[in-house]
């Protein structure tokens, strides 16, 4: 079983900690999820970082900060340095955005940002595409954990590009990987899950519901059922009909 | 000295990076700090010396997806 730096997650669901209506929200999203990780991030301090801290610590489970926000190599590796003193852990969910409007990565500046970071001891989860020469690169660089998008962040449009992550989840076999950011209803997890990927990490589908702690646990067993599919061997598809009711003894009327 | 704090233009006296965290009412906050765009450990911040028109950056905790 592939797992995430030497950890193992009860449940493959990563959530974030932005855009709830309230923290009591985001802390009942949690509860009712169960949901093992939280993505964090690192801002300038206007006084509510401490109660945030003390909150998120509370949540009693894996924290992910992110380097959300930074365009080049620098900024993300600097960023990556203060969240690893500030959250007390080497795991840095690693984003170099490239473009403003689709927020997809700038490959480049990844793999430069990962190169530093990985050769500095940090487990880098880094945000990327489906891209499998890129893919590579980050492999090489000395990531174990890649997170392929699944749409464009905050888009809710779920697995756009089916055939790209297919080959990519099969080009990999050994590199845990997760399904960050596009995801919008629970069958877009259910359908990661099924296809061989190792978690899903969503905010957005969450933390916009109408009722978010609800949606969170409808996640939550999405990502059981995916799970379990997948271990369950499913069966192969067939392009004709079957009958799954035996033709042998069938009356002669 | 001036310095820019967070974005902020500011007049500290202090010329060592944690006394000046102090002055700016963060001796015993929970933060994390760049000064020039590098990170500095909080175990180095007592030798960190200040210069005028230094940029420092002081980050705490945020939500985050």
């Amino acid at each position: 079983m592939r797992d995430f730096y030497g950890t193992t997650l009860p449940l493959p669901l990563m959530l974030g900690t932005a855009r709830y209506p309230s923290p009591t929200v985001m802390e009942a999203a949690f509860r009712q999820s169960a949901a093992p990780v939280a993505t964090v991030s690192l801002r300038r301090e206007q006084g509510a970082g401490q109660a945030f801290w003390d909150m998120v610590r509370g949540l009693g489970v894996h924290l992910l900060p992110n380097t959300a926000g930074c365009h080049s190599a620098r900024e993300a590796i600097t960023t990556a340095q203060m969240a690893r003193e500030y959250f007390q852990t080497n795991w840095i969910k690693l984003e170099v955005i490239g473009h403003a409007d689709t927020l997809q990565p700038d490959p480049f500046g990844l793999v430069e940002a990962a190169e530093v970071l990985c050769a500095d001891g940090f487990e880098v989860f880094p945000y990327t595409t489906e891209d499998q020469v890129l893919a590579a690169r980050l492999v090489d660089a000395g990531c174990r954990v890649l997170m392929p998008w699944g749409a464009p962040i905050g888009s809710g449009l779920g697995l756009n590009n089916l055939h790209g992550l297919r080959s990519l989840r099969a080009a990999f076999p050994d590199v845990a990987m997760v399904i960050d950011a596009g995801l919008g209803l629970p069958s877009h997890a259910a359908q990661a899950l099924e296809m061989g990927f190792d978690a899903v990490l969503l905010n957005t589908a969450v933390a916009e519901a109408e009722d978010p702690a609800a949606m969170a646990e409808a996640f939550a067993l999405a990502c059981r059922a995916g799970a379990l599919a997948v271990a369950s061997g499913p069966m192969g598809q067939r392009d004709m009909a079957v009958p799954s009711t035996p033709v042998i003894g069938k009356a002669w009327l | 000295m001036k310095i820019e704090v967070n974005g902020e233009a500011l007049e500290v006296v202090a010329s060592q990076l944690d006394a000046a965290l102090a002055e700016l009412g963060w001796g015993a906050a929970k933060v994390a700090t760049a000064l020039n765009g590098n990170f500095v450990p909080a175990g180095a911040r007592g030798k960190t010396m200040l210069s005028d028109g230094d940029r420092l950056e002081v980050l705490s905790a945020m939500q985050g997806g």
